[in-house]
């Protein structure tokens, strides 16, 4: 489903992000990019959502190199792929259901389909009661469940959380892990970059570790070991 | 579809254009800056412009007849000049008419009525009063007069003296000074008009460069550029309209207070009367230039944030 082709990213200053990384991610297929902060492992989610163009190789997503595609392409392949964010990226001046609805409105959904699917998707993160809460009256837990939330109201082919649990609490992280998998379960591919230990061990699923820009290792039902 | 997205990005321009007060406040009272500058040069103009009429209406060139000058002689003459494209009105004063003007002038000068009262006949010639359309075209008609030997019947000179040599360089003077004054006051009125716009623009600006992170999460969600852009777009028509609409009403108690100064000071030029009749077409410029500055400002200023 998802090809990373011998991919290379070099930076004008010489700096090197990435080089030679290849992969496959099949389709329902849970995936955790591991390793260090500056291993590379954001560059590589940039390069499939086309934010960042590589220096050299491709990226290819359902045999379409992302980065042969026009603007309005982009656009569109972008609303197959639901994002989550250490950050959370909300929109601060939209409550959670008006963030939510946003993604819905952006994808050409009608106000019909949006009113019926926000509730439900908002229940499914247990935020029933929050929806007309603004971000900054949410928690951090809250926030990234309704990024999440928001990553999967348009049932996207792949989900990619980039370290979504790193500003969250223990607690939090289990949660958010709990709902990735659940996305799991129900068929959606996700891809999850991390650096927490803990999340890895639990999960028993496979893992790809990049140290310096390079693929090191790449294990079925991995562990984390850097 | 198409109506739904642009109810939507008029929806959303509205909600972000209330939920972000302080920036909608800042950028509407640049605006209304702006809007009254525009409104300052409008009014600016216009009594510029009327003063320059009435200066230019004092302008005139005066043909002075010898006493003896038979009555019908100088209508003729009179006729003959009108008939001139370049003249507007000529006026003629007869002898009785310059002797009673003279004697309201001097009603308390008793030394010249007593001199006027020991003559045997009414020493004054009669005169005609001329007025060129353009203040540049009286030296045409000065020099159709000179050629022209403007003569009785009979042949002989009853023109006592033109008066045009004695006032050409006063209005030559006036003509280069309403021609430069138009020009810079098209210079000015450009500029004030282009920094205006540039301190709108840069207002806006910093609005949008507040949303760029968000700007930049609808990206990531997948939204088009057009998508994107329309709410900014409504967000500066609104702001737009509002400024508009605030220098609008303001302009009326402001122009009241003002009328009755300017109308001493600039011969007769009264900004409330004149702001009451053209109100339309104030009201017009106004809102066309807020809603114009406000939607290209907001469009300029998003583009730049849209290269996710």
């Amino acid at each position: 489903m998802i090809y990373f082709d011998k991919v290379s990213k070099i930076y004008p200053d010489g700096s090197t992000a990435l080089e030679d990384v290849s992969f496959t991610i099949e389709p329902e297929e849970f995936v955790s990019i591991v390793g260090h902060s500056g291993a590379g492992k954001t560059t590589l989610i940039k390069m499939l959502l086309a934010e960042e163009k590589p220096s050299s190789g491709g990226v290819f997503f359902e045999s379409v190199d992302v980065h042969d595609l026009k603007n309005k392409e982009i656009n569109n392949l972008r609303r197959r792929i639901g994002t989550v964010f250490q950050d959370f990226k909300l929109l601060p001046h939209k409550t959670a259901y008006e963030n939510i609805a946003f993604a819905m409105e952006v994808a050409g959904k009608t106000e019909e389909e949006i009113a019926a699917d926000v509730p439900h998707v908002l229940d499914l993160v247990d935020l029933g009661d929050k929806m007309l809460n603004f971000p900054h009256q949410l928690s951090g837990g809250e926030k990234q469940r309704v990024a999440i939330a928001r990553a999967i109201v348009n049932h996207p082919d792949i989900v990619i959380a980039d370290e979504p649990t790193g500003n969250l609490d223990p607690v939090n992280t289990q949660d958010v892990i709990r709902l990735l998998k659940k996305i799991n379960d129900l068929g959606t591919t996700v891809i999850l970059t991390t650096h927490n230990k803990g999340v890895i061990d639990s999960l028993g699923k496979r893992v790809v570790t990049i140290e310096k820009g390079k693929v090191v290792r790449d294990d079925k039902k991995g562990h984390y070991i850097l | 579809m198409l109506w739904v997205k642009i109810k939507r990005g008029i929806k959303s321009g509205l909600i972000s254009f209330l939920r972000n007060g302080y920036v909608s406040l800042a950028a509407i009272l640049i605006m209304v800056i702006t809007l009254f500058m525009i409104s300052g040069i409008i009014f600016a103009k216009a009594t510029f412009e009327s003063t320059l009429d009435v200066v230019k209406n004092k302008v005139d060139i005066n043909i002075y007849f010898i006493p003896e000058a038979p009555e019908d002689d100088i209508i003729a003459i009179k006729k003959q000049i009108e008939n001139l494209p370049e003249v507007s009105k000529v006026d003629y004063i007869s002898r009785q008419d310059v002797l009673d003007n003279f004697k309201t002038a001097h009603a308390d000068d008793e030394t010249n009525l007593q001199a006027l009262q020991e003559l045997p006949d009414n020493p004054f010639g009669a005169r005609l009063n001329i007025k060129a359309k353009e203040p540049s075209q009286y030296a045409g008609v000065a020099t159709f007069l000179e050629n022209q030997h403007l003569l009785s019947k009979d042949g002989i000179p009853i023109v006592e003296k033109v008066n045009y040599q004695k006032n050409k360089l006063v209005i030559d003077r006036l003509s280069n000074f309403i021609n430069s004054a138009d020009r810079i006051g098209y210079f000015l009125t450009l500029l004030f008009i282009i920094v205006s716009i540039a301190i709108t623009f840069n207002t806006i600006r910093l609005a949008i460069f507040i949303s760029k992170d968000e700007i930049a999460v609808m990206k990531l969600v997948g939204a088009s550029n057009r998508y994107i852009r329309w709410p900014f777009v409504v967000s500066g028509v609104v702001y737009g309209f509002l400024s508009a609409l605030i220098v609008l009403i303001l302009l009326y108690p402001i122009t009241f207070w003002l009328g009755p100064k300017t109308q001493d000071f600039f011969a007769g030029m009264n900004v409330f009367k004149y702001y009451a009749s053209n109100f339309g077409q104030i009201f017009l410029i106004l809102m066309s230039s807020g809603i114009f500055i406000g939607a290209i400002s907001s469009y300029l200023a998003v583009r730049k944030h849209l290269k996710v």
